[in-house]
């Protein structure tokens, strides 16, 4: 059973990426990696990280939130997060990146962010 | 070691795999110790971080190296030994990830969760000629209220979520 599921839907010009189970070492680091990629490949470059049912994430897992945060911006685009579960929250204020990352708790507010 | 100290030993492969091995096996321990969720979950983190450095840093994701994953249970702790067949380091030598100049690093958190998340963290030369991370955790006492997560030297529960 995979470790990491995703599913992309369009608001206006933001990608909603939403994610749901452990982004980790192998399989959920790499899924997540793709899905930006390609995502940036076919030019969307204001994406938004649904993280709310999330429940894991390792050292690998947050190299790979950074990694797409910075390809994205050097695509000229955004990627922020979305809806952080509570252990998500603490590894990324414990890691400094909560202030690197723009991160909301209401998807309205995060889409006219990109505005 | 006291007479009621336990010990566990085993050797993983250098495979993705082994490290979601370990973790489990060193959470169900943590688990029958009586160590809180949050504690367990810390306990896991850690584990899990030491063995992908032992896989990755370590053995280079050599297959033919070995992982040595060591468990002792003492009346006040847990310790936790992860070896690695690589050449070793320093622990002074290991960047700090939340220097400005690494907050955009994709690595190279590993050591500094496996400290937060630890009472105990220090990294020595093994026996298996590598690297061996030494981590322990208190044992909470029974009917105590330590086993409730607040052990970590993270000071981040009490932070509010930002809105950007």
């Amino acid at each position: 059973m995979p470790a990491l599921f995703m599913t992309c839907r369009e608001v206006g010009a933001v990608t909603i990426v939403d994610l749901s189970g452990k982004i980790s070492l192998g399989e959920g680091s790499a899924l997540l990696r793709k899905t930006i990629r390609d995502l940036i490949e076919s030019g969307q470059t204001k994406i938004l990280l649904n993280l709310g049912d999330i429940n894991y994430i390792d050292s690998s897992g947050i190299g790979e939130l950074v990694s797409g945060f910075t390809a994205v911006r050097n695509r000229n685009g955004e990627l922020k997060l979305l809806n952080l579960t509570k252990k998500v929250h603490d590894l990324l204020q414990i890691t400094k990146l909560f202030t690197v990352f723009d991160v909301y708790t209401d998807e309205g507010t995060a889409v006219r962010s990109y505005l | 070691m006291t007479p009621e100290a336990k010990h566990l030993e085993v050797i993983l492969d250098t495979h993705v795999e082994s490290v979601n091995l370990a973790e489990e096996m060193c959470l169900r321990v943590a688990e029958a110790v009586g160590f809180s969720e949050d504690e367990c979950y810390r306990i896991g983190m850690s584990v899990r971080e030491g063995v992908i450095n032992a896989f990755h840093y370590g053995n280079q994701e050599k297959p033919d190296k070995k992982i040595h994953l060591a468990l002792d249970l003492t009346q006040e702790k847990m310790i936790i030994h992860v070896m690695d067949e690589g050449k070793g380091f320093r622990l002074a030598d290991v960047p700090d990830p939340l220097a400005e100049e690494n907050l955009l690093s994709t690595s190279g958190r590993g050591i500094f969760l496996m400290k937060a998340f630890m009472d105990e963290f220090d990294v020595v030369a093994g026996r298996t000629g590598g690297a061996e991370i030494i981590m322990s955790k208190k044992i909470p006492a029974p009917g105590s209220a330590s086993g409730n997560g607040n052990h970590g030297k993270s000071n981040s529960d009490a932070a509010p979520q930002q809105e950007a």
